[in-house]
């Protein structure tokens, strides 16, 4: 599988390594190998399983078959502290060091030098002000509170912590993720620092354009299984696309394609975004129109839903519903304009666990009239049954709590919750995740139905077949930016990928 | 400790019959909570809404008929110059602060927060009444005025909280310590005394034949049900309560919603106070109210309303603070201590916190969806 040559001795090998968590294979037979003076892209769509194999690593989880060499000696890490000891060091995309203390304080906790029994602060402060200049930090006083420094420079202590334990192997889990381009390029110098040291270091991001700047090879996993390793000066763009979402490249299904839609603008949205979170995009979509959405996990997709939505507030832009400004700084606002919104993590941002089905689905209706205006329960009971029955969802009554429902009645529920306010415009962000095959296939006949009933639809899938074959626009985006719109004829799955490939 | 509603001598304390038979009174206050405690449970897994409040009212029947045992004359009532006398009478009576303070604090804890400050926004409204009507305003005036106060203070915390997102507990607790001082500072560290037979007459008066805390109560209580459940808000405090993330993104303005209720448990708070002190004819700024808080908690969780928030009963919260006040009138007519009472109060409390723990297995439904890897 792997055909490498050369670069440098093997410093961490695994082998077939598997973890079972209930009702998930979430790695099954992995194998990885890193080398003693590289930087390794370790990629993956959503449930890959990179965040499962780097815990196992770093002794969160237990692995359930395997082997982890280390310097060719077996090992297995307990804990975090464990993996430490082994010198394999770890940074994640939030920090996890202590904002409130200083920066000598978080590089040298808990083991802090002492002097005659007591913290030597000003040895300390001396070795850390070394350790910072070492970093290209000698501008950082030792002495602020790391809360204080930027998150770049937070990210860089971090790491300076984790190879000052000695580390060996360093795992880099999205470091990038809220840094702006000089801050990427201050953490890449840093890590070129460390490699040429022979540190091996696990490089996790969702920047293809960081992974070619800097890494010198790619594990690429899917579905909880190795797809492949390949050196990055081997693997074109496209084929790195390929291997993550895994398709071959001829899928093109036919479909169904609605010719030349007169595109009254219902919801237009002008030059929106936000900084350091979403470059400004415009779009414009009418009613009866569903558009797609592509792009790799950490693109921007959700970020743009989050925008339309009022979750975050765009510093700039304007927003037009049916030709007029609009004000959209909260849900609340979103709610009031008839949009609607089903988010990508159901548990967390979707349903009301506790509560009934039928509360569920009257929930943004009740929000959008008020609370002085309550639906009696007559009404309730009318538009829960309604929805249960149009959208088929299986129940046995509409008092079971929603958190006992499978996940595609669930999904359907919420779909129900905005359908119930009349929506004019609903976002559906990544519909099919997690639900079984026969309430995945309804849910796209729901998202055709729909959109034939004069609904504006932002979709937004990983899916490629699916977005093929529902969209009559595809917006695909790459890094935060909207860099490609395919239209008409010209949705392919083949197209999507090139777009998502493509140099910047 | 000693200052807890019972144990504090009161002119409202007319426990009739000092019965000091029956040993098997012991038992009682210990079978309540565990009866109550499968409501928990149970919470949201059954769909039989009847079924969901069986263990308090059982554990409330409990109580009573150890209380009965205790005293054969328990249920006894009396008319006399207008208005019923009896035990029960008097738990309903004496458990009114409590009560009325549980009306609010189910709703606080409903949206997974915790207002700790109602034993101190007790004696500020108390302080407030006292000083006012010994200044010579008018009963009306004075009683707006300490009610105002009471909900000033449940804005306050509401503010705290909602806009800027204070952990519910640390924001009440400063104002749980700097409302004392601040009562101290309206009473100037005196216990001001009135006499003012009008403002006696909310601790005093009977209407209707009942006490008038009783009727304040009842009042309140029907207040509370109507805005939570004859408009939408019970249904959104609810919602936020189990997840707010997913409230807001629903449209539903969370913010409003747990600003309201801890404004809500401010107003509760104040006429506790109100009552409080017509009771004793005066405002002690430092001992007023003292750990009422914990006991309206306590109503709470035994009404079984979960301190993780979402679904509540405000029914079952008043049964709960009943089935509190019961047992502390039962312990007083068994003639045993009144320390006796704070110990087996905390047996009950832990009970329920045990009966609650997640390591107990998959008792909560919702310890099933957190913590697992993905």
């Amino acid at each position: 599988m792997t055909d490498w040559e050369g670069g440098g001795s093997a410093l961490l090998e695994i082998r077939g390594l598997s973890k079972k968590f209930p009702g998930v294979l979430a790695l099954d037979g992995v194998d990885f190998t890193l080398r003693a003076g590289e930087i390794h892209a370790l990629l993956g769509e959503n449930g890959a399983g990179k965040s499962t194999l780097i815990k196992i690593l770093t002794g969160v989880y237990r692995r359930d078959g395997g082997t982890i060499r280390l310097d060719g000696n077996d090992i297995c890490p307990t804990d975090v502290a464990d993996a430490q000891r082994l010198r394999i060091g770890t940074v994640y995309q939030e920090v996890n060091l202590l904002p409130n203390l200083s920066v000598a304080e978080n590089l040298f906790l808990g083991r802090q030098p002492l002097r005659w029994g007591l913290v030597d602060h000003r040895g300390m402060r001396r070795r850390a002000a070394a350790i910072l200049a070492d970093y290209g930090l000698s501008g950082v006083d030792p002495a602020t509170p790391l809360g204080h420094c930027p998150v770049a420079v937070q990210q860089v202590i971090a790491i300076a912590r984790a190879v000052d334990l000695s580390a060996k192997v360093l795992v880099l889990d999205e470091p990038t993720a809220s840094l702006d381009r000089r801050e990427v390029e201050m953490l890449f110098r840093v890590m070129r620092d460390l490699r040429a040291r022979g540190i091996g270091i696990i490089f996790i991001t969702h920047f293809l354009d960081q992974v070619y700047a800097i890494c010198d090879r790619i594990t690429v996993l899917r579905n909880g299984r190795l797809v492949g390793e390949r050196r990055t000066d081997q693997l074109s763009r496209l084929d790195l696309v390929t291997m993550m979402l895994g398709r071959a490249m001829a899928a093109g299904a036919p479909m169904r394609r609605r010719e030349a839609v007169a595109r009254r603008g219902v919801v237009a949205f002008e030059g929106v975004g936000k900084s350091r979170y979403l470059h400004p995009f415009d779009l414009e979509i009418g009613a009866g129109e569903v558009v797609g959405m592509a792009g790799l996990l950490g693109s921007g997709r959700t970020e743009t839903a989050r925008l339309m939505f009022g979750l975050e507030r765009a510093d700039s832009g304007r927003i037009f519903v049916d030709g007029r400004p609009v004000r959209l700084r909260s849900p609340k606002d979103a709610v009031r304009l008839a949009f609607g919104y089903c988010p990508e993590d159901r548990k967390t941002d979707g349903i009301v666990g506790d509560l009934s089905l039928r509360a569920n689905i009257i929930l943004a209706l009740q929000a959008r009239r008020g609370w002085m205006r309550p639906l009696s329960s007559r009404e309730q009971e009318a538009i829960a049954q309604t929805f249960i029955t149009r959208l088929d969802i299986r129940t046995p009554d509409a008092d079971r709590p929603i958190q006992y429902l499978s996940g595609g009645n669930q999904q359907k529920a919420l779909l129900a919750r905005w359908l119930a306010t009349s929506p004019r415009f609903l976002i559906l962000d990544e519909p099919t995740r997690g639900i079984d095959v026969g309430a995945h296939g309804e849910i796209i006949a729901l998202i055709e139905q729909l959109c034939a009933e004069g609904l504006a639809m932002l979709v937004i899938s990983s899916e490629l077949d699916e977005v093929v074959s529902y969209s009559d626009r595809v917006l695909v985006m790459r890094d935060r930016r909207s860099v490609r719109t395919l239209e008409g004829t010209d949705i392919t799955a083949d197209a999507i990928m090139a777009a998502i490939a493509a140099g910047a | 400790m000693t200052n807890s509603p019972m144990a504090r001598p009161s002119s409202r304390q007319s426990v009739s019959s000092p019965a000091a038979e029956g040993a098997s009174m012991r038992m009682s206050p210990e079978a309540a909570p565990l009866r109550a405690a499968p409501g928990f449970l149970k919470r949201g897994s059954g769909p039989v809404p009847g079924r969901r409040f069986l263990p308090q009212i059982g554990g409330l029947g409990l109580v009573l008929l150890a209380d009965w045992l205790v005293s054969p004359q328990f249920f006894a009532l009396r008319l006399q110059d207008g208005r019923l006398f009896g035990s029960v009478i008097d738990v309903l009576n004496r458990g009114a602060p409590v009560t009325l303070l549980s009306l609010g604090m189910t709703l606080v804890i409903a949206t997974g927060g915790i207002d700790l400050s109602v034993g101190a926004v007790i004696a500020i409204s108390g302080a407030v009444a006292a000083s006012l009507v010994n200044g010579g305003l008018p009963v009306p005036l004075t009683i707006i005025a300490a009610l105002s106060a009471g909900i000033l203070c449940g804005a306050w915390n509401g503010l705290l909280i909602s806009v800027l997102r204070i952990q519910p507990i640390v924001a009440t607790l400063t104002l749980m310590v700097a409302g004392r001082g601040i009562a101290q500072l309206i009473t100037e560290g005196v216990i001001v005394t009135f006499v003012n037979p009008s403002l006696s007459e909310i601790a005093d008066g009977s209407w209707f034949y009942l006490p008038a805390p009783v009727m304040l109560v009842l009042g309140m209580l029907a207040v509370t049900l109507v805005l939570v459940r004859a408009t939408a808000l019970g249904l959104m405090i609810e919602a936020v309560g189990v997840n707010r993330r997913a409230s807001e993104l629903a449209g539903i303005g969370a913010r409003s919603i747990i600003f309201l209720v801890y404004v809500w448990s401010g107003l509760c708070a104040a006429v506790a106070g109100l009552v409080l002190t017509a009771d004793i004819k005066g405002a002690d700024a430092n001992n007023a109210g003292l750990w009422l808080e914990l006991d309206a908690i306590l109503a709470v969780v035994i009404g079984g309303t979960s301190l993780l928030g979402g679904r509540f009963s405000v029914v079952m919260a008043v049964l709960g603070a009943w089935i509190i006040q019961a047992m502390n009138t039962g312990i007083l007519l068994s003639g045993f201590p009144p320390e006796f009472n704070l110990i087996v109060k905390s047996v009950v409390v832990l009970v329920i916190l045990v009966v609650q723990s997640p390591v107990l297995g998959g008792l909560n439904p919702r310890s099933l969806f957190c913590g697992r890897g993905r």
